[in-house]
């Protein structure tokens, strides 16, 4: 298994000179996002360590083989945390896969995503080339923005090696309440109160009941309570874990689960099987039967875009771009990946 | 690659005005192709005054189709393109190509739509930034970047720069604002990125335009994120006897957990020069003071006022000062607002120098800053956005005394390769345009140069997009190599030098 800096960089150059695909690999918990594809493992699990932490300068540079849960724990020591609240999936998750999927949680529609708190990244190229983009500094402008270019790219552009996180400090108190709402209610209401300054940190509705959580100073939320009405929940933290993960009931199915962007405050789809929304309404997972093509039409039809997202048995698992697109997101994958070794075929079938 | 796009360019040369005049006439009204000196003098530079060039033509189109024209000729005839929104670009991105075309969107300044309920904007590229919070404004809503620029520059320039501003502290730069953008590219082809939602499809395009300096593509439209304005706000004003202790006040403020929307930092040659100017009745004899900006729902901010009024007392400010209102609020802020002008009344010219660097160095970086000062015999004010460490030295010279230009060029160049060494950035908002490409050699590598390269031929074969800027080539970086060594070592030792 390559550990070190110079065996990976080894194995790509091998890979490289062979044409030889490579499936880059770590803690394997988001494996099945994505396309299903072939190729000699390369694997990040021991290309491990915080490198940098500075509390005071709030950031966080680690490798990207480092244990998603080892840097939460550091960084919680001293009342940090990653702002957008990122899924694990499973307890060997990895800061380099997390950045590679690219996806939030629960905050990500007041805290911003994965992407807002990039910094730099360290990447290996297809050529086998060790690069460095970005930095530890919140602005920073040199150059175009690879590092966040990286994030959701799903490796296809770079085996990723260090990676460089903005952090933020984590609200003193957090409370979640609950309220009976119709789908329409729940959507009007989750958008009303966004316009509003309560620090509103996640969304969550299920057909039955809208769940809001509230983070601040005590007053605070306590007076946002007062405002918003409804119940106030107990365990708030393992609610917002389970969402997370995945945990609660509805993700449990067997029917193709569908992550559905939209618009925020349109209206419910009509689309079958059932489903549960966040983040305002702009992000809906259906488990649903719809037919692929039935389902993209009519989420388009709303300016908006679909995924399977787990049980993809489908060739087609985003949402397919434009010809203008595809054709740039073909030329830059030639620009960093000249062979197309670097998990060719991950994000889509033409590159 | 770079070889053909020169043959291409030398092709240009050899179109007579004429025709090319003719056929821009073809597709703008008259009045909208502009091809003589008097009418092209007002694009001879952005603002970064130290550099003029003449463009062959100007053109200012009011609509999509003859953008879409325009672009068409120029690839026809290889024409390099300059796209400009108001031109207060500090980097020389948006001067013009002495073969090219300066293309001038500033008549492209309708607000399309204003979608209150997903808190979104959408806008046409010569939009100015301060128009936009001015549309969202009977909404409750209001668009956060905020550069000191907002009345003039266009939205359209601030993707191009992913600008900042006071506020970007808490609430983002440019890059984390936009949610969607209509691209034209270079072969006259539509791409549409991103949407009213939280993610896209796809690579992450939308932050690879941002800060892109007009190098990729030309921007027809923008959606922007909306927010709610914030419940109260509230100013504290501290000063300090010593820079030293004013730096450690900012990384205290921020360890303890505060996210203040902004926190800058005046030294006291700028607090000088703003009481002379306007008297916003900043303690005159202070090393430096911070203005720090809380803001939130009520609850909230008074228990971090408390808290950042203790950190700064812990921090020895020799005084602390809390707006009681909101007319006290902005006084405080109007020092701060009209630094640069009250800087340009101390001195014929100044140039302002902008790199980022960890926090924790800033009583490092401005003590030494301040060694660079006297050994080059400039004077330089330091007011910036400490909170994220964005500094602004601001140098101050007489381009009418013989070499002070070089030298302030010299001085600034200096304390660019200080911002590197302590870890930090060439640049934090103004982008590296024609100003910052020797330090864009400093601070990548060969490879990485290549790569950025090999970003924009994806998009522009032919580099014909602000051909020129943001990013050297490699044989400028050996030449500028050859006289600055680095740690003993000589970058690019391969290449040859000439
Ligand atoms: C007094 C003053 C204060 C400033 N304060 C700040 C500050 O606080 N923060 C900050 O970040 N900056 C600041 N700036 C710098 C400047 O205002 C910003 O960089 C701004 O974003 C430039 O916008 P503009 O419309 O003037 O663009 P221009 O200067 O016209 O152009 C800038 C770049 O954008 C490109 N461009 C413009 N429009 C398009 C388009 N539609 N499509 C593609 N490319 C395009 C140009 O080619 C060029 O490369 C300041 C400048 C001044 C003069």
């Amino acid at each position: 298994m390559a550990e070190n800096k110079e065996d990976i960089k080894a194995q790509v150059l091998e890979a490289y000179k062979n044409h030889r695909a490579l499936q880059i690999q770590a803690g394997e918990t988001k494996h099945f996002y994505g396309r299903n594809i072939n190729g000699e493992p390369l694997s990040l699990l021991k290309h491990t360590g915080i490198t940098e932490y500075e509390p005071s300068e709030l950031f966080i540079t680690s490798h990207s083989g480092t244990p998603l849960i080892e840097i939460e724990q550091a960084i919680e020591k001293h009342n940090q945390m990653l702002p957008f609240e990122p899924p694990y999936f499973g307890s060997t998750a990895t800061v380099g896969g997390m950045v590679a999927a690219g996806l939030s949680g629960p905050r990500r529609a007041s805290a911003g995503a994965v992407r807002d708190c990039i910094l730099g990244v360290d990447i290996i190229n297809g050529k086998g080339e060790y690069l460095h983009f970005g930095g530890k500094v919140m602005k920073n402008v040199a150059g175009y923005d690879v590092s966040r270019l990286m994030c959701g790219a799903l490796g296809t552009l770079g085996v990723l090696m260090s990676i460089t996180l903005r952090l933020a400090p984590m609200p003193p108190c957090e409370q979640t309440i609950a309220i009976s709402l119709n789908p329409n209610d729940a959507i009007q209401k989750m958008n009303e109160w966004a316009n509003t300054a309560m620090p509103i940190s996640a969304s969550f509705y299920d057909g039955n009941d809208l769940y809001v959580r509230l983070s601040g100073s005590l007053s605070t939320t306590q007076a946002c309570i007062d405002i918003i009405g409804g119940e106030c929940i107990d365990w708030s933290d393992i609610f917002w874990k389970n969402i997370r993960e995945h945990a609660h009931d509805f993700f449990i199915t067997d029917l193709p689960l569908w992550r559905i962007s939209v618009p925020p405050n349109t209206p419910p789809l009509k689309l079958s099987g059932s489903y549960v929304m966040e983040w305002n309404g702009g992000l809906r997972w259906y488990a649903t039967e719809d037919n692929a093509e039935y389902l993209r039409a009519e989420v388009e039809s709303v300016d908006g875009h679909a995924c399977v997202f787990r049980g993809n048995n489908t060739e087609q698992v985003f949402h397919p771009l434009s010809d203008v697109s595809m054709k740039i997101h073909r030329k830059l994958k030639h620009a960093f990946d000249p062979a197309g070794i670097l998990n060719p075929g991950k994000m889509y079938a033409e590159f | 690659m770079l070889l053909w796009s020169k043959v291409y360019i030398d092709m240009s040369k050899s179109i007579s005005l004429s025709i090319l005049t003719q056929r821009f006439h073809q597709v703008l009204p008259e009045e909208a192709v502009l091809t003589n000196k008097e009418q092209l003098y007002p694009y001879e530079s952005d603002g970064l005054t130290a550099y003029r060039q003449l463009p062959r033509l100007a053109l200012l189109p009011d609509n999509h189709d003859q953008i879409k024209a325009i672009i068409n000729i120029c690839r026809e005839f290889q024409l390099p393109i300059v796209a400009r929104g108001a031109g207060t670009s500090l980097s020389g991105g948006a001067l013009p190509h002495a073969e090219g075309v300066l293309l001038n969107l500033a008549k492209l300044n309708n607000i399309i739509e204003i979608d209150p309920n997903n808190r979104t904007a959408r806008v046409e590229p010569g939009v100015t930034n301060l128009a936009i919070s001015q549309a969202a404004k009977p909404y409750g809503l209001y668009y956060a970047p905020d550069p000191s620029s907002q009345i003039a520059c266009t939205i359209g320039g601030n993707i191009a720069e992913n600008a900042g501003g006071v506020h970007c502290l808490k609430y983002g730069l440019t890059v984390h604002n936009v949610l969607a953008l209509k691209i034209l590219t270079i072969d006259g082809e539509i791409l549409e990125l991103g949407g009213k939602y939280f993610d896209s499809p796809g690579y992450d395009l939308l932050a690879l335009m941002t800060g892109s300096e007009g190098m990729l593509g030309i921007t027809l439209e923008a959606t922007v994120k909306l927010l709610p304005h914030p419940q109260q706000k509230k100013v504290l004003l501290a000063a300090f006897d010593n820079i030293e202790k004013a730096g450690n006040a900012v990384t205290g403020i921020i360890s303890e957990g505060v996210i203040p929307a902004g926190l800058e930092m005046l030294d006291n040659l700028t607090i000088q020069a703003t009481e002379q100017y306007c008297s916003p009745g900043y303690p005159p004899n202070a090393a430096a003071i911070l203005i720090c900006e809380l803001d939130g729902f009520e609850e909230e901010l008074n228990s971090q006022i408390i808290l950042v009024k203790k950190i700064l007392k812990d921090c020895q400010a020799i005084e602390v000062r809390l707006a009681r209102d909101e007319q006290e609020a902005e006084l405080l802020w109007m020092g701060r607002k009209a630094a640069f002008p009250a800087l340009g009344n101390l001195t014929p010219d100044y140039y302002c120098i902008d790199g980022t660097i960890p926090r924790k160095y800033l009583a490092h970086v401005l003590e030494n800053i301040n060694g660079l000062s006297k050994k080059h015999g400039l004077r330089v004010a330091n007011v910036f956005h400490a909170g994220d460490g964005n500094l602004h030295p601001v140098i101050l010279y007489d381009a009418n005394a013989s070499g002070e230009l070089e030298t302030a060029e010299e001085l600034g160049g200096e304390i660019l390769e200080l911002c590197i060494k302590v870890g930090g950035t060439i640049t934090g908002e103004h982008g590296v345009g024609v100003e910052k490409l020797n330090q864009m050699c400093v601070q990548f590598n060969e490879a990485e140069i290549t790569t950025f390269h090999a970003v924009k031929a994806a998009f522009d074969e032919n580099a014909l997009l602000n051909p020129g800027k943001a990013i050297p080539t490699l044989h400028r970086c050996a030449e500028f190599g050859a006289m600055h060594v680095h740690e003993g070592k000589l970058p690019h030792a391969d290449l040859p030098r000439f």
